[in-house]
């Protein structure tokens, strides 16, 4: 097992020279640049050849990939044109309120969507199983957008429930250790920060996390009706095994596979930002640093940027496969 | 092809009742059983169409048939396993004395695994992948008994022992994937023999195994059976196991019983067509038969009993008096019941003596 972890990580370094690679291409390859995103359309060319000049813009595409490759492997993936900060830093200072944002809506998805799915097999083809194969088919078809400006007007302008904008409330001071609110709270053992942060998650936690929650509903469904026609479990029945037994014992863990494997995907979508929902709850995560650094042509952002996200997506799906190996002892073996 | 099946051809003891077992009162009674399969819209399909049979302590009955025949579906049946919609069941199955039809099924899973246990066809498709052996068994230890965990580990690897496999401590730990099918199967049998049940239910058992595996599998259930008198149904398209190990014998035919009878009466003079066919398509090493003769058609050539005997489009002693309505089952002059208005003559034999 730890040799396949490693060997997992060593795999990381090929992708993210390949991921650089073609990164760097591509950005390049853009119409515009940054000079012109800087500068405006209006510019003269003779100012856009000087501000070029300044990044080194002007220099071979060749040249320019050693040099900021050289930069790379000490962790410097340079300065942001637009926001004038090093890239690294504002990685790091969007990414745990893209963490807390993406364990909301997960949690939120998954405590329901598993439950929900799970339900709607057991009783498959009752007006329950409709109902919640319907719902689920609402929840993947309607757009983010459209949903976080419904939750915001219900439960903040018509009821002021809850909060909508930003992750605390700006005039409480919260010390700051690990940027994820939630946590920061619970080390400052601050009760009212707590409370106030989890508020503050609710409406779009619930916003990014509908349609994974119908995904995950959908494939809870389709997998558990699967294992329930399997063998094993007419064997169970025949052992005299009481439902919720079976349930538990045999038809779960068995249906675990592709909803850990769908869980693991959205979770990896989702930890790559969501402008959509950043966008209406005012939430500075990676989605909306990303969306700023391609409108601006800001390279150094897009480039760290995305290969910081491929880290983190090979991070994840290398949980997913220590977790598969966890539930079925059959893919241990290899 | 088991070496038992020496049968004498015809003669007086030909129908002689086996042994004592006739003497002892039946566990299961199974009278009239009808299962119908009706997907809405669709027309209703019956699966098993009054079928009756006992089954008493110590004595193997066989249950005989091609796929489709009803035979599984009876099985289930008995132990309350078919889906709740969409399947009608009726008549009555009486497991000493007690009625089992139409019971809650709260109910049936005191009975399921603790009085009446099944093994089925494919071990490794019917153990869960992801649990180990000891789990498996130990479970069903529990669910039926009031014993801790460390009673029921090591009551199970009491069982995997009795079932022949060996470092049955070590092997608790072991999951399905890990041992072979022949292994599987003991594995299988070990659950089901976890609680001593009066009943056992064996569908198909070797069907899915290797040749060589088979026999020691079919030697290991005819032992456990005959040492713990326990009633065992075998459920099987395997004349050579039915012959090897059965008292009485069921012939299925399109949800019908279409020949019953002790062993010996019925393979030393089978009377029914489709008896004759299954008999003649076994290959026998003897070199007494040239060619295996295969019953023409399939069991989907068939007409519903209400038209006549729903063998008649393969059968090849077919007469104007098959069709119209059901042959009755009727008792012949060597004590088996065959449902044929045009049996074969009782001489005519078709398993000889070796």
């Amino acid at each position: 097992m730890v040799k396949f972890i490693v060997r997992r990580l060593l795999l990381l370094i090929p992708i993210l020279f390949g991921l650089s690679l073609l990164l760097f291409i591509w950005v390049r390859a853009l119409p515009g640049g940054p000079a012109t995103a800087l500068l405006g359309e209006k510019a003269t060319p003779a100012r856009i050849a000087e501000v070029n000049k300044s990044y080194g813009f002007d220099r071979p595409v060749l040249t320019q990939y050693l040099t900021y490759m050289k930069k790379v492997i000490h962790l410097d993936f340079g300065q942001s044109i637009a926001l004038r900060r090093d890239v690294t830093d504002e990685i790091l200072r969007r990414f745990p309120a893209t963490i807390s944002l993406a364990a909301a809506a997960m949690l939120f998805a998954v405590g329901i969507g598993v439950p929900l799915g799970l339900m709607a097999a057991r009783r498959e083809r009752t007006w329950f199983d409709f109902t919640a194969v319907t719902a689920s088919l609402v929840g993947v078809s309607i757009p983010v957008f459209f949903l976080a400006q419904i939750l915001k007007y219900i439960f903040a302008l018509k009821f002021s429930l809850l909060p909508t904008i930003g992750r605390l409330t700006t005039t409480r001071h919260l010390e700051v250790h690990t940027r994820i609110e939630v946590i920061d709270s619970i080390i400052a053992w601050d009760g009212g920060a707590l409370w106030d942060s989890i508020k503050h998650l609710i409406l779009p936690g619930i916003a990014l996390g509908t349609i994974p929650l119908a995904i995950i509903a959908r494939i809870t469904r389709a997998s558990v009706l699967e294992v329930l026609n399997e063998d094993y479990v007419r064997t169970a029945r025949a052992k005299g095994l009481r439902t919720r037994a079976i349930s538990r014992g045999h038809v779960l863990r068995n249906a675990l596979l592709p909803i850990v494997t769908v869980i693991g995907l959205q979770t990896g979508l989702l930890l790559s930002g969501a402008v959509l929902t950043e966008q209406v709850f005012t939430w500075n995560g990676m989605g909306s640093l990303l969306a700023d650094g391609v409108i601006k042509k800001d390279y150094p952002v897009i480039q760290g940027g995305v290969m910081f996200l491929a880290v983190v997506f090979v991070l994840v799906n290398l949980l997913v496969d220590v977790l598969y190996a966890v539930i079925d002892p059959r893919i241990r073996v290899s | 092809m088991n070496p038992e099946p020496a049968v004498p051809v015809s003669g007086p003891d030909a129908g002689a009742p086996i042994s004592s077992s006739l003497v002892k009162p039946p566990i299961l009674v199974v009278e009239d059983l009808r299962v119908t399969f009706q997907i809405h819209g669709a027309k209703a399909l019956h699966a098993v169409d009054g079928v009756s049979f006992e089954v008493r302590a110590g004595e193997t009955v066989g249950i005989v048939g091609e796929s489709g025949s009803g035979k599984s579906v009876t099985s289930l049946a008995i132990l309350g396993l078919l889906p709740a919609r969409g399947v009608t069941v009726t008549g009555s199955i009486k497991l000493d004395g007690e009625q089992l039809l139409h019971r809650s099924e709260r109910a049936m899973q005191d009975i399921r695994g603790r009085r009446i246990a099944m093994v089925f066809q494919d071990p490794m498709s019917s153990l869960n992948p992801v649990l180990t052996v000891g789990r498996q068994i130990g479970e069903t230890i529990r669910r039926h008994q009031k014993i801790d965990r460390t009673k029921a580990r090591i009551k199970a690897a009491e069982l995997l022992d009795r079932v022949g496999i060996p470092e049955p401590m070590r092997r608790l730990g072991s999951y399905p994937h890990q041992l072979s099918g022949g292994m599987r199967q003991r594995v299988m049998i070990a659950i089901a023999l976890a609680t001593e049940p009066a009943l056992l239910i064996a569908d198909e058992p070797t069907t899915a195994l290797d040749v060589t595996i088979q026999a020691q599998v079919l030697d290991l259930l005819r032992s456990l059976v005959s040492e713990s008198d326990t009633a065992l149904i075998m459920i099987t398209h395997d004349l050579g196991v039915v012959a090897g190990m059965c008292n009485h014998v069921n012939v299925m035919y399109s949800g019908r019983i279409v020949e019953t009878g002790q062993r010996y009466a019925l393979f030393g003079s089978p009377r029914h067509h489709y008896t004759r066919g299954l008999l003649a398509s076994v290959p026998r090493l003897d070199g007494s038969q040239d060619r295996l003769q295969p019953i023409p058609g399939s069991p989907s050539d068939t007409i519903p009993w209400s038209q006549g005997c729903a063998f008649s489009p393969r059968c090849p002693a077919v007469i104007d008096a098959c069709l119209g309505s059901a042959p009755e089952l009727v008792t012949s002059e060597i004590n088996t019941r065959v449902r044929c208005v045009n049996p074969a003559p009782p001489t005519d034999a078709m398993w000889a003596p070796r």
